[in-house]
């Protein structure tokens, strides 16, 4: 009985009731090329959302969509609303910096800052105007706590972060986000540079990060999707074939294209 | 011929290429300092020179080249700094950043007397009543427009090098563009930036012909940047050639030694204090 409430609640989420992200009628073009191509999508708080497709599918240029990084590509031109708690992010007035407070990413690469560990997770909180050492301190050890890699670097948070293992730097990073207490998570192949056990770690923390965030992770492993997600999107050259809940898309795609990459018989 | 003969050739001859650049080196400095080093000593360091230089020390002409080099620096390194932030950050490459570049390669092949001939027409004479003519001022506004080109470049090869993950982890945390180039971009360069720095202290340093146009080359001890004054390099030049006799062509060799272990010890320290810096 529980599961089928939640289940309906899932469903629920399809239709749009509570969203945190709605994506409307989104077209992206880098110059003449459709990268997306009428991308609709309701995103659910609390949830993790996966998407999946193969290489060159348009999934990694959607996440970057949801915090304005392709505004760092000079020739993407976008169409179409990205809503995030009844707010356009697409708006050329919106506040890019506030936004990707909000609105933080997680790269495939770890990509720790050469300084100490300590200073990559005060980093965020520093440029956003916190000087308070007792309060800086407070939060990094928060932060660090909140991605599990506290007793692993406790005693070196002097050291330079790029001392760490590749898994430890992946969760770092995941620290120096929650360090500003953002509201959404993106992750962009968070574990493709990562070992199996570091993988388990990274994906049981998002099990714990959902309880607070709203999480959207680029996978192109569809096990992952199928062990992390509630949601799972599968694109195909720029499109967004088939957005459901993860059991739906697993076990009974509704489109053709879905159930033959899901199955293996391409990508 | 075999295929063996062949290797042992060029190793051969790759060998001996490399044999002789040690040795020309080793030769010029070893015999600089073989004529110097008897003539350097305690008065020659802390004495002022008399006779044209031909007798005493040189202890203003070292405190003038130490004033000269930090003031040529302090003038060129944010300037050109902050151009090769400009170029790299904030403009796309396009014909615009294609002539700036243009510029600045064809500005550091150009003959440094041609530098110091735009200085003493421009920064000594034009710019008089700012300047006071020849002084440590005009002479390190030439240096700085002769070493700009250099650190542009170096600088912009050193920021192009910080990889896109720091940029981009930098500003999806929410940082803005300058906020990542201050605490993220330029500490990542920095190890590149000194080393432009270090190549342009050794031209300025070494630097005579555009300093004899602009700095003067008054012995006396700079009071401050409006005095005219020599470095070791222009001291070296003027007491060899216009004074000419042997207890001058010592003292010569004395101040060329002394110039020679003053860069050894700049890029001595340049380099300990990177690698300080890093770890």
């Amino acid at each position: 009985m529980a599961d089928f409430l939640l289940y309906f609640k899932k469903i629920g989420g399809l239709i749009g009731m509570s969203s945190k992200i709605k994506v409307n009628n989104l077209y992206l073009y880098y110059g003449d090329f459709c990268a997306l191509n009428n991308v609709n999508m309701d995103i659910q708080p609390n949830q993790v959302t996966a998407l999946i497709g193969p290489s060159g599918c348009g999934k990694s240029t959607f996440l970057r969509t949801l915090n304005r990084m392709n505004d760092l590509i000079d020739i993407c031109k976008i169409v179409g609303e990205v809503i995030i708690d009844g707010e356009n992010i697409l708006d050329p007035e919106m506040d890019v910096v506030q936004l990707r407070k909000r609105v933080c990413m997680v790269f495939q690469r770890p990509n720790p800052f050469p300084m100490t560990v300590y200073d990559n997770v005060a980093y965020g909180p520093r440029i956003h105007g916190m000087k308070e050492k007792s309060k800086l301190d407070e939060i990094v050890e928060k932060s660090l706590k909140a991605s599990a890699l506290w007793g692993e670097v406790k005693d070196r948070l002097k050291k330079p972060a790029l001392g760490l293992s590749g898994g430890q730097q992946q969760r770092l990073c995941i620290a120096r986000l929650l360090a500003i207490e953002p509201e959404v998570l993106l992750m962009d192949e968070p574990t493709s540079a990562l070992d199996p056990i570091s993988t388990l770690k990274i994906e049981e923390l998002m099990e714990e990060l959902k309880q607070k965030y709203t999480i959207i992770i680029v996978t192109h492993n569809m096990q992952q999707a199928a062990r992390v997600s509630d949601y799972t999107g599968f694109f195909l050259t720029g499109d967004m074939v088939e957005f459901d809940v993860t059991e739906n898309i697993f076990t009974k795609p509704c489109d053709k294209r879905t159930e033959d990459y899901i199955t293996g018989r391409f990508g | 011929m075999s295929v063996k003969t062949t290797q042992k050739m060029a190793k051969a001859a790759l060998w001996t290429a490399g044999f002789c650049t040690v040795a020309v080196l080793s030769l010029v400095i070893g015999y600089v300092m073989f004529e110097g080093i008897p003539h350097v000593n305690w008065q020659f360091l802390t004495m002022k020179p008399k006779k044209m230089g031909s007798e005493g020390g040189i202890f203003p002409i070292i405190v003038s080249t130490i004033y000269f080099t930090a003031l040529t620096l302090a003038i060129a390194t944010p300037i050109g700094v902050g151009a090769a932030i400009y170029l790299t950050e904030y403009t796309r490459e396009g014909k615009i950043t294609k002539i700036i570049r243009f510029g600045t390669e064809a500005l550091a092949g150009i003959p440094s007397i041609v530098f110091g001939l735009f200085g003493f027409a421009f920064f000594v004479i034009a710019l008089e009543p700012i300047t006071r003519g020849w002084s440590l001022l005009s002479g390190a506004l030439t240096g700085a427009t002769m070493i700009l080109p250099t650190l542009i470049r170096t600088s912009e090869e050193a920021i192009k090098t910080v990889p896109v993950s720091y940029r981009e982890g930098s500003l999806a945390l929410g940082a803005t563009k300058w906020q990542t180039i201050c605490r993220v971009v330029l500490p990542s360069a920095l190890p590149g930036i000194v080393t432009g720095v270090i190549l342009s202290i050794g031209r300025v340093v070494g630097e005579t012909a555009a300093l004899m146009l602009t700095l003067g080359g008054s012995m006396r001890m700079p009071g401050s940047i409006f005095d005219s004054a020599r470095t070791m390099s222009m001291h070296l030049y003027l007491v060899a050639l216009e004074v000419g006799t042997k207890p001058a062509l010592d003292k010569a060799f004395a101040t060329a030694t002394v110039l020679i272990l003053t860069i050894f010890i700049i890029n001595t320290t340049a380099n300990w204090l990177m690698k300080h810096f890093i770890s």
